[in-house]
């Protein structure tokens, strides 16, 4: 197959995510679809089970190639999917990064995502802001995916502790830091029940935990349960995501900042680039000064604070997701 | 009988009166009232023809509605991507052959894995040692699924239940739930992905993984069917009672049986590495029950006492064939699970059927 030859009907788009229970990727999904059914590609979806289970994924990266993908857009669940992608681009297919990049630069072709570091930044200065004084002995709970060291988690959790004025010696590894204010890192899988577990947990060891970071809202949602279950109403959790459930969270007072992403843009600029490449060969490439291609966040918060640029959640309300 | 044809009875013609009567020892009546039942007794004695049927009407049928489909490269990759599954479905037809289950198979699986990710990689042991280590702890778990079930006495569906539990802690305690990554293993231990290195010809892509699938089938299958101790699990699984009346240690045959079947597991281990790349503590979370179904499919019976090492590596490519081949037809993952879930229930019908054939 040549890069050279025009879009035809036949032309396939590939979408793997990783599951089919989180909103974020259910509305990539659907954004995808929306995009490539616009574009007149054939587009088909795949979905991993669990965050750091490369076996589904491998699965369908082989069945993708094997019905003749032109692109492969994929949140890769963990790094054993690169010789496999690198195998799918020997053989002439566009391999997209959303979302999560991969850690080997040779198994993609570009990675279209948002900053998941500057995300973690900003929620983590408004944190410090918000406390003010207080900062100094907050105690704060980190709710992660897991420990495996995923690069959104990481990025996200790294970028809060920066942001909050936490000293992190390594920003590659989640908790290299020694502050006594972390109270600790529970594996929450960025969902509902894991966020209830991981605070009761959290609050076992430091019954004053006045600080909550939550990798999404749906780790926030149950971390909120957690919380006001045991009766403690003046704590701050802070989250990233920006999906319309979690938006309203913002504006009931259930989260107090989040950091708003675009999945429906990573999905339809994806599904862009396959377009141009199965048109002309051209590839995408990566943002000013960024190794990959910026899709953009916002800050949303109904509490701004000084120097932490926002948008309120009725304008996080219009541009969210789910 | 005298010469003249007259009665002469004497003192030692105590046999005389048999020679009017049957000479035939007992033995199984044939089940010859019509062509129906005759193919119910033939499918009773082989069982693997169902699934071998099956499996080439299916590979026929992808091959028309899905494209692409009857390719070297797509049907070597339904073969890659069952190899573990495979694998783990002997060990699980072992245990079903003894009317047994074992829920506790992925759990002994990833714990091998890490042990041998963790030897080989983090500690530097030499890559025979490491593996043959895994192995041993696999067989450990196997022998400890094997006492409760066979010396205390507990039904194994609780047992490995249990023991399934037991195990998914000690692997996340033991890797801290960590994975083993990938490049650490490419830099420090690369012979472990050695069942992920294939031969290429003609498009196709073989595996040295789907060669040791078969290499297990072969092995499993002689030591059932070829040795004594093939026919006491037989025996075993049939009728445990009159086993034990018949003079096999049946305890201790039932031990073995789980041993081995742990050994598999931790072999598969090794295996899985080399199809993943990296060792992930929450992976291979559902392969007993994709086991337990390549079984099942396969003709195996879940009461005990008739099993089939290959049937059940045609099991898991007969799930394999439809999820590949419903994959390029352009349907959706969640059918691939329905199609699945149906062949089971057929089986299992099917099984119940052949069953009733000898009663």
């Amino acid at each position: 197959m040549s890069a050279s030859a025009p879009v035809m009907a036949a032309d396939l788009a590939c979408l793997i995510t990783k599951n089919n229970t989180n909103p974020f990727f259910v509305k990539m999904k659907e954004g995808a679809e929306a995009a490539a059914t616009a574009a007149g590609l054939d587009f088909k979806a795949y979905a991993g089970e669990k965050d750091g289970d490369a076996s589904p994924q491998l699965t369908a990266i082989e069945n993708c190639v094997l019905a003749g993908a032109k692109g492969i857009l994929i949140t890769p669940s963990n790094d054993s999917v690169g010789p496999l992608l690198k195998e799918a681009r020997d053989a002439g297919v566009l391999v997209i990064a959303l979302d999560t990049p991969l850690a080997d630069p040779e198994a993609q072709d570009m990675t279209f995502a948002t900053d998941n570091f500057e995300a973690g930044l900003l929620i983590g200065k408004w944190a410090a802001a918000t406390l003010g004084d207080a900062a100094a002995d907050a105690k704060i709970g980190m709710l992660d995916i897991n420990k495996d060291n995923i690069s959104v988690d990481v990025a996200r959790d790294t970028g809060f502790l920066v942001g909050f004025g936490i000293d992190v010696p390594d920003l590659t590894v989640m908790g290299s830091e020694t502050d006594p204010r972390v109270i600790g890192h529970e594996i929450s899988g960025a969902n509902p029940e894991g966020g209830v577990m991981s605070v009761e947990n959290l609050l076992a060891k430091e019954p004053d935990m006045n600080v909550v970071y939550t990798i999404n809202e749906p780790a926030a949602e149950g971390a909120y349960q957690a919380l006001t279950k045991a009766g403690k109403s003046d704590v701050l959790v802070v989250s990233v995501d920006g999906g319309c459930p979690g938006i309203a969270s913002v504006k009931a007072g259930v989260i107090g900042a989040t950091s708003q992403q675009y999945p429906l843009l990573m999905a339809s600029k994806g599904i862009e680039a396959i377009v141009a490449y199965a048109k002309d060969g051209t590839k995408p490439v990566a943002s000013e000064g960024l190794s990959f291609f910026n899709t953009g966040v916002n800050l949303v918060t109904d509490h701004p604070v000084e120097g932490v640029p926002s948008i309120d959640s009725d304008k996080g309300m219009e541009l969210c997701w789910g | 009988m005298s010469k003249d044809g007259s009665p002469t009875k004497t003192i030692s013609d105590f046999e005389a009166g048999l020679a009017k009567a049957d000479a035939n020892v007992a033995s199984f009546a044939k089940d010859d009232r019509n062509l129906f039942y005759m193919m119910r007794g033939f499918l009773r004695a082989h069982p693997t023809t169902i699934p071998t049927l099956v499996l080439i009407v299916s590979v026929i049928a992808f091959g028309i509605i899905a494209p692409r489909f009857l390719t070297p490269l797509a049907l070597s990759t339904v073969l890659q991507q069952v190899t573990v599954t495979g694998i783990i479905a002997i060990a699980q037809t072992l245990i079903i052959l003894t009317a047994g289950i074992d829920l506790s198979v992925g759990a002994v699986l990833v714990v091998t894995s890490l042990i041998m990710g963790n030897l080989a990689v983090h500690m530097g042991v030499p890559l025979p040692f490491a593996v043959i280590i895994g192995m041993f702890f696999g067989a450990l778990m196997g022998w400890l699924n094997g006492v409760l079930v066979a010396v205390i006495k507990l039904p194994p569906f609780i047992v490995t239940l249990g023991t399934l539990s037991i195990f998914t802690a000690l692997k996340l305690w033991y890797s801290g739930s960590e994975s083993v990554r990938n490049a650490d293993i490419v830099e420090k231990a690369p012979g472990l992905l050695w069942f992920g290195e294939a031969f290429r010809f003609g498009g196709a892509k073989l595996t040295y993984g789907s060669i040791s699938l078969v290499v297990v089938a072969v092995l499993v299958w002689f030591l059932l069917n070829r040795t004594a101790w093939g026919r006491h699990v037989h025996a075993i699984g049939d009728d445990p009672d009159a086993a034990r009346l018949s003079g096999i240690r049946t305890r201790r045959t039932l031990i073995s049986v789980y041993v081995l079947a742990g050994a598999i597991c931790g072999f598969a281990g090794w295996v899985a590495i080399g199809r993943v790349g990296s060792v992930s503590p929450i992976s291979f979370e559902t392969v007993n029950l994709g086991s337990i179904t390549a079984v099942v499919i396969g003709g195996t019976s879940l009461f005990g006492g008739r099993a089939s090492i290959m049937g059940s590596v045609l099991g898991a490519l007969i799930v394999g064939v439809f999820n590949t081949g419903l994959s390029l037809a352009g349907v959706d993952d969640y059918w691939q699970l329905f199609a699945a879930g149906t062949l089971v229930i057929i089986a299992v019908a099917l099984d119940q059927w052949l069953r009733r054939a000898s009663q």
